[in-house]
Parts: C-alpha cells; structure tokens; sequence
C-alpha cells in the first residue's frame, strides 16, 4: 500500500467510523443512559431514510421544498413519534427485565416493517443529494470523493459536540446523568423523571431518524435497511461504555478504522474482526472503554 | 452485564416469524412456496411469487389438470433456518412441491433436504452451482440459471472487448464466489488476467475502502456482482468515487435488475449479462408483459420470468404424468425432453436439470437493460459433479 492509497483509507476509516457514531449516537441515549434494550433503533434509522426519500416531495409541494425544510419536517414527526411510543410503549418497560424489553422491541420491528411494506411498498430506493452538496473532490488521479460523504462527517462532528455539550454542560444534562444513576433520588428531588425520560427518549428517537435521513443518499432506501445497522451500534455503545458519549465516538472510530483496514488487509476474516475487537476490549474492560460520564 | 444485555439482543435478532396455517384438503396439489418476503430480497420474492401465480391463472388455477393450494413460507435469506424452514412445509403442511428460493445458501440446504426426502424442488433464483451440480437429483430442478453462466458468458465478452487486466468484487459467499470462478475461466481462456479478487462479506455494504483498493491496482475493467439494495449502493459509490470515468463497470445482471429506478444516472453504460432484458421486444416477452403488467400494475423482471417459468416446468411434468407427482421418473423424463416457452425465448433443461439458455449482453441507458447482443449463445452449465 503506498502513501496515497493509505492516506485515502485512512479517510475513509474516519468517514464510516463518524457514520456510525452518527447512527449509533440515538441508541447510546436510549439503551446507554436509559437502559432499555431497544432492538428497534435500525427500524427508527429505517424509518429515517424511508422520510427523506417519500417527505422530499411533499415539502417541496408545501414549502417549497429544500434539504433542511425536509430535515426540519423529519425531525419533528420523529419527536412526535418518539414522544408517542414512550407514553404508549417504553414508559412501562424501565422497571421491566431485559428479556421483555427484547420481546416488545423486537415486535416493534416487524410492525414497523410491515407498515414499511404497506406504506412505501418493497422496492430499492435511492435518494439525490441536495444539488449543492452533489459534488466531488479530486483524490489522486483515479478517484474522486463525494462532497455529500464530507457533509455527513461534518454533521456527525457537530452531533457529537452537541450531545457532549449537553451532557456535561447544562443543568438538564445534569438531570439526565442523576435519574440514569437514581430515578427516585432525583424524583424526591422534585424533577418531573417521568417527562424528563420522554423528552431523552423522543431525542433518541429523533437522532437516529435524523441519522436515516443524512444517510439515505449515500445508503440507498431498501426493506431491512435498520437490521443491517443494529448490530453494529450495540457493538458501538458496548464498547464504548454504556452511556458515555465520547466512548461511543471513540468506539465507532476505532471500529472504522479495523473494519476499513480489515477489508482490504485480511479479507477473509473481515466479516468477524469487528466482533473481535469487541471480545478483546470487552476482556481488557469489561465495562466498556469509558464509565458513564 | 454488558456482555450479557449483547448476547440477550443477539438471541432476539435471531427469533423467527412463522406464520402460515395448515389447511386441510382432498385432491388439490400443494405448493409450497419458500421465498424471501422480509429482508434484502423481499421485491425479489414477491415477483417469483407474481410469477408463477400468474402462469397458474391463466392455466384457470389448475397445472397438470389439479387445483393449486399454496402454503408460504418466508426464508428470510437466513441459511441457518433453512432447513427447518422447508421441514415446515414437506412434513407440517405435507407439500406436493417446494418453490424455493432467491438465497443461494438457503437453496443448497434446500436441496439437500429434498434429495433425502425425495420432496419435488423447483428452483426459481438462486444460481449456486451446485444445485444442478454435485447436489443433483431427478426430483430437483432449476428454472433460472447456474451462478457460473452468468460469470462465464461475461468473462467471454470482456476478453472479446479487449480488456487484458481485471479486477473482480463481489460478496464472499457461495453466488459471488462461483460468478467469479465462472467469469474467470471464460476470461483466462480468452487471454485475459484476473488481477485482484475483492470481496466483502455479505451483506456488507461498505465498499469505499475496496474501491480505493481498486483504483491503486489500475485495472482495464471491473466485473462485480451484488443484488438488491447493495447493487444500488455499489453502483452508485462506483460513480461517486469517480472509477466509472477511467474503468468500464460489468457485472452479472443483478446488478442493474430492479435497481436502475434507485441507481439512477450512475448505471448508465454498465454492461451486464442475464438470460433476460427490458427490451426484447418478442411476441411472446410481449404478451407476457402486458399479462403481467395488468395482474400486479407492475412491471416484471427478470425474477418474475423465473417464478412464471418455475410454474410452466411444473405444469409440464404434470402433464405427462396425470397430476400424479408420484411417478417422478415420468415427470423428469418429461421435463428433459421439453422445450420450455419462456418470456425469455425457448430453453431446455441440460442433463443436469439446469436451463441451457442464451445469456443476453445488456446495456443500461434511460433507466433500461437495453439488448446489444448475445453474450454467449445456448450456453450449458457444466455440471460439475453431477451424477445422476
């Protein structure tokens, strides 16, 4: 491998690693600080790419369309469908065991894949980018790089500075981190918990739509989309430690970073160094690279 | 606890959906059905099924002179319930005849199943050689295609093109591998070199690290193959990394079949070989077309001529032997002999029981896979290992 080409791989480990973070950063705040077992996190993402292929025309018949007016529009028919299935759904699973948070998450799926099949039916998808961001950068003489893919790492840097931010830095960050260490103690602290979790939840929800939809033109739109991206984010967030943002970013990094490498350097193991790296870590840590915090 | 809460979530992705309900009846023939109806595969499963409902209707709802009864079962693409999903069907609902299916993996543990059982099997996709192959049987047929002739007739064209150095991607697993066995023969023997073999493991779809192997190896051509929503997003990073401009794309069909909607622009004048096309533009495509498009208000592909001829092979066999499915020496026999009317032009069966066909050389332009040619013609799998 020569210079260039290492260079060039060494950009594209950081551009899926930062993908990833992107679309395991939702779960890090409902499974990492809430604790609830949420296999339903790839549908969520699903949903999210599903919105910016079908939402795209119909905000640009109403509002005149735009990239971000699409986003904006997403963004809070997530909220809303977060805040939803926590007051009908997750609300009663907290104090639940791990095993029924599994069975209804998982029911979750299959409902949402058959809406999915309803809805929009089982065709592949694909989704333009915004004609501003639909340009290349030269890469060497034989390859070139979409501007779209340098987007998404930007949006991905500016998602975990946000989530960093809040968490350490503001008084409902603060609340979050005490009703994840002691849900009755911050309660006897005259919090309302019960709203609190909502809005967490809602925001989880809403991220990985927000993830979905910033992924869509570079993933395409396709039936079980969301299963092929679940694993990997409890991988993220099990690394990284539960609940701990910067250990999820670290984490998703470095899996970028062996799965890229891994590909072009082993081949035949590349489909199981991922998971190695989990079992290694894992048996270095066991609480993952970071405590909560 | 966090391994703990991982392998918890890990058991739950592997829990399975069944759902079809045994059905009591006298003499109608039961079908089973085996396809993908969730997953990548999902459209692909639903147009096999279009497929051969439709032959079966316009025989008035009867082959071979019985009523159809359908039993279905979804594979999920997962080789690991593959067995215990055609279980359900020859001993819980006690089927006639197995359709089944578009996964490769899950077809060979398919066929070993019903060369034990000695269960009826049609199969209307998955190419894995071995079907018609080593697995070979009187009672297992195949109404698509092998893996190695659609790599083959392409490794024949781009060695006619010119092209001396080529680098093949593809998934590792059993379809990608024996696409790229059967193009590599065809390529070497026509004086060619296969440079680099680049895989993923399936159905990863992260390929930029592998593009950027490509563009430091420099090939004269790229010959692929992948399907479904990682066909879309490979030809779509093939163009976004900018190779398309210096490195001629080919592949099996696949991978512009059923995707050029979602691929747009970026799988114009990719080349591919299939034993079927947009454009045929014979009487036969024709009415088959327009029966199909009035069925399901859909158009077909190359899938749904495979399901619509999966039901004509079976109606032939049942033909000659009275609906009995019994008399299968009859029933193979009969299916040898034939000379299959397909949408696709007329094939027969090899000694094998796998099409002998012509592969089309087909070109993507204006959201079609347009013919420019016959990439090989009446070309015969092999069938390595079969003995019969």
């Amino acid at each position: 491998m020569d210079l260039t080409t290492f260079l060039i791989q060494l950009l594209n480990a950081l551009q899926y690693g930062l993908l990833l973070f992107l679309v395991a950063s939702g779960l890090t705040l409902i499974f990492g600080i809430m604790g609830v077992i949420n296999l339903a996190h790839g549908s969520f993402y699903m949903i999210g790419a599903y919105m910016a292929f079908a939402l795209a025309p119909i905000v640009a018949a109403t509002f005149g369309g735009g990239f971000f007016a699409t986003l904006l529009v997403g963004l809070v028919l997530a909220v809303v469908l977060g805040y939803g299935l926590e007051w009908a759904f997750f609300s009663y699973l907290y104090q639940r065991e791990h095993l029924q948070q599994v069975l209804m998450t998982y029911g979750l799926i299959l409902v949402f894949e058959e809406l999915r099949s309803i809805l929009v039916g089982d065709d592949v998808h694909g989704v333009q980018p915004p004609d501003w961001l639909s340009g290349t950068v030269p890469l060497g003489d034989m390859m070139t790089y979409p501007v779209y893919r340098l987007f998404i790492s930007a949006v991905c840097v500016l998602l975990a500075l946000g989530m960093w931010f809040v968490f350490t830095r503001t008084r409902l960050g603060m609340m979050i981190r005490a009703g994840a260490g002691n849900r009755e103690m911050v309660q006897s602290l005259g919090i309302d918990i019960q709203f609190l979790y909502r809005v967490v939840f809602a925001a989880g929800v809403a991220i990985a739509v927000l993830a979905g939809m910033v992924a869509a033109p570079v993933s395409s739109v396709y039936p079980g989309m969301g299963n092929q991206v679940l694993i990997v984010c409890f991988v993220v967030v099990v690394i990284g430690g539960i609940g701990s943002v910067r250990g999820a970013l670290l984490a998703a990094l470095l899996i970028g970073a062996v799965d890229t490498f891994g590909k072009v350097l082993l081949p035949h193991a590349a489909g199981v160094l991922v998971y190695v790296l989990m079992a290694l870590i894992l048996l270095w840590k066991p609480d993952g690279l970071f405590r909560a915090g | 606890m966090n391994r703990s809460l991982l392998l918890t979530t890990l058991a739950a992705a592997a829990l399975a959906a069944a759902l079809p309900a045994a059905a009591q009846s006298g003499t109608k023939l039961r079908v089973g059905l085996m396809l993908p109806f969730t997953g990548t595969f999902t459209a692909l499963g639903n147009a096999i099924e279009n497929g051969f409902r439709l032959h079966v209707d316009e025989q008035g709802g009867k082959l071979g002179g019985r009523e159809i009864e359908f039993f279905k079962v979804d594979d999920e693409s997962d080789p690991a319930k593959a067995v215990d999903n055609i279980n359900k069907l020859i001993k819980r609902d006690n089927v006639d005849v197995v359709v089944g299916t578009v996964h490769s993996g899950v077809a060979m543990a398919m066929a070993k199943v019903a060369r034990e059982t000695g269960t009826l099997l049609i199969v209307p996709n998955a190419g894995a050689d071995a079907v018609t192959g080593a697995m070979c049987a009187p009672n297992i047929f195949r109404s698509s295609f092998s893996n190695w002739q659609t790599g083959y007739a392409m490794g024949q064209v781009m060695a006619a093109k010119g092209h001396k150095n080529a680098v093949s991607i593809t998934w590792k697993y059993a379809a990608g591998d024996e696409m790229v066995r059967g193009f590599r023969e065809a390529f070497e023997k026509g004086g060619g070199k296969v440079a680099k073999e680049l895989n993923l493991p399936f159905p990863n779809v992260e390929f930029q690290a592998l593009l950027t192997e490509i563009a430091a190896a420099r090939p004269d051509a790229v010959f692929s193959f992948f399907a479904g929503g990682g066909a879309v997003k490979f030809v779509k990073d093939y163009a976004g990394s900018g190779l398309k401009r210096n490195i001629p794309l080919y592949g099996t069909g696949f991978l512009t079949d059923g995707t050029l909607e979602a691929q747009g622009a970026d799988a114009d004048g990719v080349m591919t070989s299939l034993h079927y096309a947009d454009s045929l533009n014979t009487p036969r495509d024709n009415a088959f077309r327009l029966a199909y498009a009035k069925a399901y208000k859909l158009q077909p592909d190359v899938y749904a001529v495979q399901g619509y001829d999966a039901a004509q092979m079976l109606g032939i066999g049942l033909a000659a032997v009275g609906g009995d499915v019994k008399r299968k020496v009859e029933f193979a026999a009969a299916l040898r002999k034939a000379r299959i009317d397909s949408p696709r032009g007329t094939f027969t069966l090899s000694p094998s029981h796998n099409p002998v066909q012509d592969l089309y050389l087909r070109q993507v332009s204006g959201k079609e896979n347009k013919v420019v040619g016959i990439a090989s013609k009446a070309l015969a799998d092999p069938g390595r290992g079969c003995r019969m």
